[in-house]
């Protein structure tokens, strides 16, 4: 096999240890005695599925908790997407929520936004528009929960 | 290995060296006689068929008959009438499963397909059983992939209409014996229909031969036009069918109350056909018998057998199906931990195109218990540096995944 000649570089800056690791050690695993909300949301043309559990209380996004199958872009975006919205408001959950949505759309501004945490690790994606629908499909199952939620 | 034929003589390809096109299997490159073929016939003969009174529309008429006529000798079929033009093979299924099969299958009759179909030949005999109370049975495949005969004859029984099912599989590559498959149908007194998406760019295809009632392709894997291909069926068969569409070309009279249909193909070609697409495929078959379809099965084998040699030795890499000598066209794999996606993207970035997904085929996806593969699929312009950046890019893949030994 010959040698690789490297990875070029926004690869490198997105197959990153940290989305490896959220890839294979996805946090918050699992499934919710008691949700107030159950999503599955598939991506028809690449069979990625995420299946998101949330527990609300009181104005506040309680627990998330998600199963899923899929791509690392897509399943790292799940994983840290628990670990970022959960235990606040709902209020400050939208508008993560749509500061993520802007970064994967291009927007350099949300790509430096330290409210995001981990979730930054996920900026190269804007550049791969192939792959917009993995970032964003775990995001689209909240959509679904706080909607239905009302 | 050099390429079968230059890339000079695919404009996409000339102008963009870099390119490594490994995705064949879901569309081929064009070669510049069949952009050539579709100008000349706009700039020269075109007009709408069938009805025109003037010499413009002769002359597309006839670019439309010679293209039928030209395409059937490609095919094997001596009967021109008996080939349909359509969109390509996913509606010519459908248009079996819709005219023939609301005809033919009734509540507590059987549809056999198997488990390796692409969705355009499992969806619409399961919505068709669906549709008509009728019992979808899906026969199962050996361990290499291939379609496992022994179970297919222990399915076929008194209630059996039809049996459906693939010449080239578009996971596995794998090669179905059509012959053999049409006449276990036969026997059983149920009609056969192939999908031979993945067999016509690839291999030599003598429909006649086969002896199946309906055998589909689709223009565009075969390096015609998108949006043309052929149903070629029995004339019996074709002529027992009720229309599937209706409107201009395919009445013969339409009274206040009631309509008389056309004759063969007319009859199942409802509206203005896609004239430039057959033109484009005719074109496009040409061009394939001047490099000759035995050439063409000799080089794939020298590509397949070479990838498959490569990609075996990688560590973490899977592939999916039998040996290279059993296979037409495609490979399909996973490697170590890697998504087929994440693996697609970072080939992307060295323009290494492959496919990733379930390939329409999600039965089949999860008979393998993969939710996703990676497919490479090699056609005649393809050489052995293609597969060199194929290697190169799972290297890349490997590294970033961090799976050394580089």
């Amino acid at each position: 096999m010959p040698a690789s000649d490297g990875p070029a570089p926004h690869l490198q800056a997105l197959y990153q240890e940290l989305i490896l690791d959220h890839y294979r050690r996805p946090r918050n695993q699992g499934a919710l005695e008691h949700p107030d909300a159950a999503i599955e949301r598939r991506n028809p043309s690449c069979g990625d599925i995420i299946r998101l559990q949330v527990a609300f209380e009181d104005g506040v996004v309680r627990a998330l908790r998600f199963a899923g199958q899929g791509c690392a872009i897509s399943q790292a975006s799940a994983s840290m997407m628990t670990q970022v919205l959960q235990g606040k408001p709902r209020e400050e959950v939208e508008r993560l929520s749509r500061r993520f949505t802007a970064m994967i759309g291009g927007d350099a501004d949300a790509a430096t936004d330290r409210s995001l945490g981990d979730l930054r690790a996920l900026a190269g994606v804007a550049r791969l528009p192939s792959r917009h629908g993995c970032a964003l499909l775990a995001w689209k199952a909240l959509a679904d929960a706080l909607a239905r939620q009302g | 290995m050099t390429p079968l034929v230059g890339r000079e003589a695919f404009p996409l390809l000339a102008a963009h060296p870099e390119l490594v096109y490994l995705d064949s299997a879901a569309t081929a490159q064009k070669p510049r006689a069949v952009l050539d073929a579709i100008r000349e016939f706009y700039e020269h003969d075109y007009a709408n068929p069938h009805r025109g009174a003037y010499a413009l529309s002769v002359r597309a008429t006839d670019r439309y008959q010679d293209a039928r006529e030209r395409v059937a000798r490609f095919f094997g079929v001596a009967d021109p009438d008996t080939l349909i033009f359509t969109r390509g093979t996913t509606e010519s299924l459908n248009l079996v499963a819709l005219a023939w099969g609301r005809a033919a299958v009734g509540a507590g009759d059987e549809i056999v397909v198997t488990a390796a179909e692409h969705h355009a030949n499992f969806v619409p005999w399961q919505q068709l059983a669906l549709e008509r109370g009728a019992r979808l049975r899906v026969c199962e495949l050996t361990a290499d992939g291939h379609i496992d005969l022994d179970h297919l004859q222990s399915l076929l029984g008194a209630r059996t209409r039809v049996v459906a099912f693939h010449h080239v599989s578009n996971v596995l590559g794998t090669i179905a014996p059509v012959r053999e498959i049409a006449a276990m149908a036969r026997a059983a007194g149920a009609v056969s229909v192939c999908d031979g998406a993945q067999a016509a760019p690839h291999l030599r295809v003598d429909v006649d031969a086969l002896e199946v009632d309906f055998y589909a392709a689709s223009g565009h894997k075969m390096c015609g036009p998108m949006g043309i291909g052929v149903l070629v069926g029995r004339r019996a068969v074709l002529e027992a069918m009720p229309p599937w569409l209706t409107g201009g070309d395919m009445i013969e009279f339409v009274h206040d109350e009631h309509s008389t249909w056309n004759v063969l193909p007319h009859r199942l070609e409802a509206g203005t056909p896609n004239v430039a697409g057959a033109v484009g495929l005719a074109a496009a078959v040409d061009f394939l018998e001047s490099v000759d379809m035995d050439a063409v099965r000799a080089h794939e084998r020298g590509l397949l057998r070479a990838a498959y040699e490569r990609l075996a030795a990688i560590e973490g890499v899977r592939i999916h199906g039998p040996g290279a000598d059993e296979r037409s066209g495609v490979l399909s794999f996973g490697v170590a931990d890697i998504h087929p996606h994440d693996l697609a993207t970072i080939l992307d970035a060295r323009h290494v195109c492959i496919r990733a997904g379930h390939h329409c085929a999600q039965p089949l996806m999860r008979r393998l218990g993969e939710p996703a593969t990676a497919r490479a699929s090699f056609y005649l312009y393809n050489d052995a540096s293609d597969i060199d950046a194929l290697v190169a890019g799972i290297a890349t893949a490997r590294e970033l995944f961090g799976h050394a030994g580089v």
